[in-house]
């Protein structure tokens, strides 16, 4: 993969302009076509019956009588979904979370599936089928599910990394640690020690559109399956290993989504559709009820952190200390490991350590969310260094510039960093006006930082020029927050034609080779990548083309504003043939032509981001309102600035949701309380300002333009920058998210004894 | 060619705890076949995926890239995005 370093400075023609979405119309009308908008003849509905509790042995399950209720065309259990997994316990806890095999771990595990004619019917065949389940006792928080006598989830799971080397089977199933230097000497060193203890609940990433999936297998072993998903190909890869099938034999189409953030990254009931499908030989249609999203998808952990820091009076941090203990629902995860990891990131500290601790529990297997891990972590240590620079006497804004990480800084988490931003988003955070702006009454100001990983990964993209010069784009990476835009403008920028002539689809897990999913912001990173390694590869095509039909030597011709040009004394006369041209003849000079990119893109580069909170918060009611909020982050290069600035804005609406309202809440039987959106708040237009954007632009030397990821970053700072402005506002430290209103009273009442 | 590669927590038990060791490899590809074949232990960790950091930039997948002997090289985790 080659890299034209020239490219990072030059002047663009269409890339950073703010194009039409190529979505936009079909998506304002109702034309696009969503997850639940796909449909086949004969289909059939499938409903799923789910347990009642959180953890119980399954000791029989009856489904003859829902086999025979007229309109039934199959039920299935876990005996129709056998072990293919040949050994790979990550891939048999998927399969066993789709379809509970011998216990049920959590509210809402699926038991069995029907396929019926209609829902009533399949309503009716759920209420045939009887599950004699043994209750077991259950556990659902993390502090809880880590005690030595907590109800065992797994007689499998035996903490990793643990010294001494465990050998019991608990619900503990990793610790893992990072730092540096001694923090025993650094706490020694300090004028100023702070301790504290944090908390953040449970939340779901809140798309909009339900999982929905219509899955048809043929009696010769041949599947298709359409569906919402941020990867159809790892679907594709995962559905058929789990149902026995070749890759080949199942090809995945992705519909359009209605928001993932990381929640349709796994699948939950694709399997189910897949085997109901097998059976009755027909196809069939799954789609979840917001009530299943809840219960039966995967939300973000919810954790317990302890942070101890010390710092001199001068503002050097002498030393820092985290413990985060994540639940990751009831199969294990490393979920508190990346927190871990993620923690300290933004600070060049001599003596640093966090520890981690996950543990399993009686609660929903715990799925990526946007930046998975940090915004927790973030929260915790943004509120510890805030904290003490108010203890020496510091602006907190001057002790994250006074401790930044910077070239050079060996990071928290072990390599040392090349060129970062986290400086230039605190330097432009200082200098934004909304620093300076005036408060009202009740109301406080929060800063916070952000860090997360980005990565690349692979990727594929085929570029084809259809006989009129247009050009059509087929891409196997998901498009889930505009990146079909800028796939569009990285291809006419190369081609030198028009935006509106280049189309962009996303292509079917049979038309491309592998793509890893729409994660780890990396959509736009390595599709634009592809595109543009595609793009170049079809002008040398066409410049092939022009030599045979000039009959002059290639490198005597080269590629300018989507023209081939003669160069040279003695062929000045030719005039330039311009891409339709080119097409128009491309029978007679070898066929037709295409541009294809198959790449890993590999370091990514690491993303910092800053925020600034303004919070009112009522002390009669303990109602917060956003009355300001400012994002300031490095783009790298923004393709198409809107979609960078959508990204900012939906990241901090996010994270302002979970910092102030949302939460599981589970009561005391095991059962979640609160599965839908009229008890589970997400934030609607009314209770957000306008958020401010400032994008950076420092280009990333990894890509061909200077792209940077972006779409996770933004969720990291918002729970502490608004738990910062909260604290500021109430003179009470916050310690725990969300802060509703009732704990935001708690809290200034318990201040005030 | 000799280069020191340090470990993250999880990896060190199986190397009796020390929190670097030498390898001899040229690339990501040989570091890990050498690594599987000196500590068994470590081979389900690369299985299930390792990146590597040379000089702080992190490769999940292109196992063909060079280990320069002056660089630093650290294995983390493979983190997953949302």
């Amino acid at each position: 993969m080659s890299m034209d370093a020239d490219l990072v400075t030059k002047k663009f023609k269409v890339i950073g302009t703010r194009v039409a979405r190529p979505d936009g119309i079909d998506k304002v009308t109702g034309r696009a076509r969503f997850g639940a908008d796909a449909t086949m003849p004969g289909q059939l509905v499938a409903l799923v019956l789910r347990s009642p509790h959180p953890h119980a042995i399954i000791k029989k399950i009856d489904i003859s009588k829902a086999e025979k209720l007229v309109g039934v065309k199959a039920v299935i259990t876990s005996a129709d979904l056998p072990d293919y997994t040949n050994g790979d316990r990550g891939m048999l806890d998927i399969l066993e979370n789709c379809m509970a095999r011998h216990k049920v771990y959590y509210d809402g595990h699926a038991v069995a599936a029907v396929a019926a004619v209609d829902v009533t019917t399949a309503r009716a065949a759920l209420k045939l089928i009887k599950v004699d389940y043994q209750i077991l006792p259950h556990v659902t928080h993390v502090d809880d599910a880590l005690k030595a006598d907590s109800p065992l989830l797994h007689t499998h799971i035996v903490t990793q990394g643990a010294s001494p080397e465990a050998t019991e089977p608990s619900n503990y199933n990793k610790y893992a640690e990072y730092g540096h230097g001694n923090i025993e000497l650094g706490f020694k060193d300090a004028d100023v020690i702070i301790e504290r203890s944090y908390k953040t609940e449970q939340t779901h990433q809140g798309y909009i559109e339900p999982h929905s999936c219509l899955a048809s297998v043929s009696p010769d072993g041949a599947a298709e399956m359409w569906v919402c998903t941020q990867g159809h190909f790892v679907y594709r890869n995962q559905c058929a290993t789990l149902l026995g099938l070749d890759a080949n034999k199942l090809r995945v189409t992705a519909s359009e989504i209605g928001g993932g953030f990381g929640g349709k990254t796994h699948i939950w009931a694709e399997p189910l559709a897949l085997a109901l499908s097998r059976k009755a030989n027909r196809p069939v249609k799954l789609t979840m009820s917001r009530e299943e999203v809840f219960r039966c998808t995967g939300p973000t952990s919810a954790t317990s952190i302890n942070v101890k820091i010390g710092a001199k009076k001068d503002g050097t941090v002498t030393a820092a200390f985290a413990e985060l203990r994540y639940t990751s629902g009831c199969f294990p995860s490393n979920w508190a490991e990346f927190g871990a990891m993620t923690a300290w990131a933004c600070y060049d500290f001599k003596n640093v350590k966090s520890v981690s601790k996950d543990a399993v529990s009686n609660r929903p297997k715990t799925a990526a969310y946007r930046a998975p891990s940090a915004p927790m972590a973030a929260f915790a240590i943004e509120n510890a260094m805030d904290e003490i620079a108010k203890a020496i006497g510091m602006d907190p804004l001057e002790l994250r510039i006074k401790n930044a990480a910077k070239e050079g800084t060996k990071s928290s988490y072990g390599p040392v960093y090349g060129p970062i931003g986290i400086g230039p988003t605190l330097e432009a955070a200082k200098n934004h006006p909304h620093m300076k702006a005036p408060l009202a009454k009740n109301t406080g100001r929060g800063v916070a930082c952000g860090f997360w990983f980005n990565f690349g990964g692979q990727t594929c993209v085929d570029l084809n020029v259809t006989p009129d010069g247009t050009t059509t784009v087929a891409v196997g990476t998901m498009d889930v927050g505009g990146s079909r835009a800028s796939l569009a403008l990285a291809v006419a920028e190369e081609l030198g034609v028009a935006y509106k002539d280049v189309r962009v689809i996303v292509a079917d897990t049979s038309s491309l080779g592998h793509n890893d999913m729409t994660d780890g912001s990396r959509g736009t990173f390595s599709s634009s990548m592809a595109a543009i390694f595609a793009a170049r590869n079809a002008i040398t095509v066409m410049r092939q083309k022009a030599a045979k039909t000039w009959e002059i030597p290639l490198d005597d011709i080269v590629w300018e504003d989507g023209h081939a040009k003669a160069t040279g004394a003695s062929h000045g006369n030719l005039a330039p043939l311009s891409i339709k041209d080119i097409a128009g003849n491309a029978g007679a000079t070898g066929g037709p032509i295409a541009g294809h990119s198959e790449i890993v893109a590999d370091n990514a580069g690491v993303s910092f981001g800053t925020h600034i909170a303004d919070c009112h918060v009522d002390p009669e009611t303990g109602q917060t309102k956003i009355t300001r909020y400012t994002v300031i982050q490095d783009a790298g290069k923004a393709m198409h600035p809107s979609y960078v600035e959508g990204q900012y804005q939906g990241g901090a609406a996010q994270g302002i949701g979970w910092a102030l309202n949302e939460e599981y809440v589970y009561g005391a039987n095991g059962r979640l309380q609160n599965p839908a959106f009229l008890d589970y708040r997400i934030p609607v237009c009314s209770d957000l300002p306008f958020i401010d954007t400032q994008i950076l632009e420092i280009p990333n030397p990894h890509h061909p333009y200077g792209v940077r990821g972006v779409g996770e970053t933004p969720i990291v700072p918002p729970l502490a920058a608004v738990s910062i402005a909260v604290t500021n506002a109430t003179g009470v430290r916050m310690t725990h998210i969300p802060m509703s209103p009732p704990r935001i009273l708690k809290a200034i009442k318990t201040h005030r004894g | 060619m000799s280069i020191e590669v340090h470990l993250w927590g999880a990896l060190r038990p199986m190397v009796g705890g020390a929190l670097s060791i030498s390898v001899e490899a040229k690339t990501i590809r040989e570091l890990f076949r050498v690594l599987s074949n000196q500590y068994p232990g470590m081979e389900p960790h690369i299985k299930r995926g390792v990146a590597v950091a040379i000089d702080g930039k992190i490769y999940r997948d292109q196992w063909d890239t060079e280990l320069p002997e002056t660089a630093e090289i650290y294995l983390l985790p493979r983190v997953p995005g949302g």
